[in-house]
């Protein structure tokens, strides 16, 4: 009997509730925690409603002082296509964000795993190189890279854009080194006593064993390029007919003195995809930005 | 590795050894480089009006807004890991506009922001307050774009969040034990072991910072409302309004890319990488003194 007290009172002694002053307090807290989340979510949600809110808007109520849009006007979202070649610079993203991605991850996954599991003379001035290459402002090498696609004919069009990823992009080579790092030696080496050349361990051992990393990789490399305005910017502002959808909303106001009602509905166009895309990949998400803070 | 090798090669060393040759001379793309010797960091140093101005606009930026970031990506993320219930949601709604293209993102709140028809000052205006100018005042358009960056604090703010959930729990308890009040468990339990997180996005935030370009070319571009055609040299938004929004990569841009200075451009990229390179190492050896790394002896 008292073999079986023991335990039931060392459970009433941590389960003890907490003195009603105490428990007030903490609920207390935990209200006015919540109650500032509530109000911060609103405060990052806002400018979203503004935005769809404005895109149903007729142009007349999107210039006077009414916030909320009497009657719906669906039909901005028809007429944005109309104003501006927008499919054109969608296809023209689609092209530059899907060929850039290919491009790392064929490049970076056989650097990474020759930086990662394979010993080599020169291994770790390579890596040195690669957290250099890493900590350099993109902005310092934007002119000489100009001159040399100016040389070669390509500035206007989306080659320059595409082609620098199709050699290696620091940032995915040290995310995806810090991944095969943590590949048991074990797999491999049996692996190799099998007879598997490193190509092939690459192919089937670390491949399937780094999913999660490689698809972090490939998501934050299309999200960069879709993103991307800068190099964009400078290689094809001249050339319309190469706009991606960063340049082309970014002109689409100005060029046409377009209203405000069908530039927010283009905006929320340019948005969506990414919120899709993050909705569709939210683990694959986060753990990507955790990987590379936290244990950076 | 060899591709890899090769592509090292041409993307990345060889534009840092033409970038410091080319700064010494004058090239407009059209005739070959010629050698000036110094004459582009002496004009970048001395004469060149606008330099000034793109320096403090820069500085501005380092010293209030990617400070006010950290601070209030630390403040968010605190409160989210005291949440008890719906931290999943709240944790996608702070993330989600991190994710909002740049271009979207600033094209949404010049309108929001918008002096006389944007939601903002017509609500401010029900307050019975008379709303600011916002991307139309010199005064204004940089706190415009720091609101605009304090509204896209998602990633780092994920990275605090991960930081302060794994701070360990019996620190905690062992501090109270102590008598250790809220503010006290903050100041000696969770900053310093989160302070490698800390510095991680400082340095991340000022080397951004020194880079600030999307954001400030949008902003102007759309509030001035003139169109900055195609191929058309004459109308230059470049840091409307009155250059208050004319960060030193704005003006890098406009004298490479709009002037066709490559030289001077080449110059003042240089000077960036100096800059970027002196200040991380400043921010990482004074780190020695505040950042704690769990396991690590004094």
């Amino acid at each position: 009997m008292t073999s079986a007290t023991v335990p039931s009172a060392a459970t009433a002694l941590t389960r003890r509730k907490p003195p009603a002053a105490v428990r007030r307090r903490r609920f207390l807290l935990a209200v006015a925690n919540h109650s500032l989340l509530i109000v911060a979510a609103i405060a990052f949600l806002a400018p979203f409603v503004f935005i769809t809110l404005t895109a149903l808007m007729t142009n007349s109520q999107a210039l006077s002082s009414h916030i909320w849009p009497h009657p719906f006007r669906w039909q901005n979202f028809v007429d944005v296509f109309h104003q501006a070649p927008i499919w054109r610079w969608a296809l023209n993203t689609m092209i530059y964000s899907c060929l850039a991605t290919l491009g790392v991850l064929v490049s970076s996954i056989p650097v990474a795993y020759a930086l990662s599991r394979i010993r080599w003379r020169g291994r770790n001035v390579a890596f040195g190189t690669v957290l250099i290459a890493l900590m350099l402002p993109p902005v310092v090498s934007v002119v000489p890279l100009y001159v040399m696609w100016a040389k070669l004919g390509l500035v206007g069009g989306l080659g320059p854009l595409i082609i620098p990823n199709w050699f290696g992009d620091a940032f995915s080579i040290f995310l995806l080194r810090q991944f095969f790092m943590t590949i048991p030696e074990e797999y491999l080496d049996a692996a190799r006593v099998d007879g598997c050349g490193e190509l092939r361990i690459l192919g089937t051992v670390v491949l399937r064993l780094a999913k999660p990393a490689i698809a972090a990789v490939a998501l934050f490399s299309f999200l960069y390029t879709f993103n991307d305005f800068f190099l964009p910017l400078l290689y094809t502002r001249e050339n319309p007919s190469s706009w991606v959808l960063q340049i082309g909303l970014s002109e689409f106001r100005s060029l046409h003195q377009v209203q405000w009602n069908l530039t927010m509905a283009a905006t929320l166009l340019v948005m969506a995809p990414v919120i899709i895309i993050f909705f569709l990949a939210q683990k694959a998400f986060v753990e990507g930005v955790t990987l590379t803070g936290v244990k950076g | 590795m060899a591709p890899w090798l090769i592509g090292f090669s041409v993307f990345f060393g060889y534009p840092l050894v033409m970038s410091v040759y080319l700064s010494f001379t004058h090239y407009d793309l059209l005739s070959p480089p010629k050698w000036i010797g110094t004459a582009n960091y002496k004009y970048l140093f001395t004469q060149d009006p606008q330099v000034g101005q793109a320096v403090k606009n820069t500085l501005w930026i380092i010293a209030i807004m990617v400070p006010l970031q950290v601070l209030f990506a630390f403040g968010v993320a605190t409160m989210l890991a005291r949440a008890r219930r719906g931290a999943g949601f709240f944790r996608t709604v702070f993330y989600l506009p991190a994710l909002a293209p740049p271009v979207a993102a600033t094209l949404a709140f010049v309108y929001i922001l918008n002096p006389a028809t944007g939601p903002v000052n017509i609500l401010l205006q029900h307050l019975g307050i008379e709303g600011p100018l916002w991307f139309q005042s010199p005064g204004w358009s940089k706190p415009s774009l720091t609101i605009l960056g304090l509204w896209g604090v998602g990633n780092i703010m994920i990275i605090f969040l991960a930081a302060v959930l794994d701070v360990p729990k019996h620190l905690y308890e062992s501090a109270e034990l102590d008598g250790a009040g809220p503010f006290q468990r903050m100041r000696w339990v969770t900053l310093p072991t989160i302070s490698p997180v800390i510095l991680f996005s400082v340095v991340i935030g000022v080397i951004a910072g020194l880079q600030y370009f999307t954001q400030a070319y949008v902003a102007a571009n759309v509030a001035s409302g003139q169109a900055s055609q195609a191929g058309d040299q004459t109308v230059n938004n470049l840091g409307y309004p009155e250059g208050s929004t004319l960060f030193y990569p704005v003006l890098l841009y406009q004298h490479g890319f709009r002037y066709f200075n490559m030289g001077y451009a080449s110059a003042m990229s240089v000077m960036l990488l100096l800059v970027a390179f002196t200040v991380t190492v400043l921010i990482i050896r004074n780190s020695r003194r505040w950042v704690h790394y769990v396991g690590a002896s004094k």
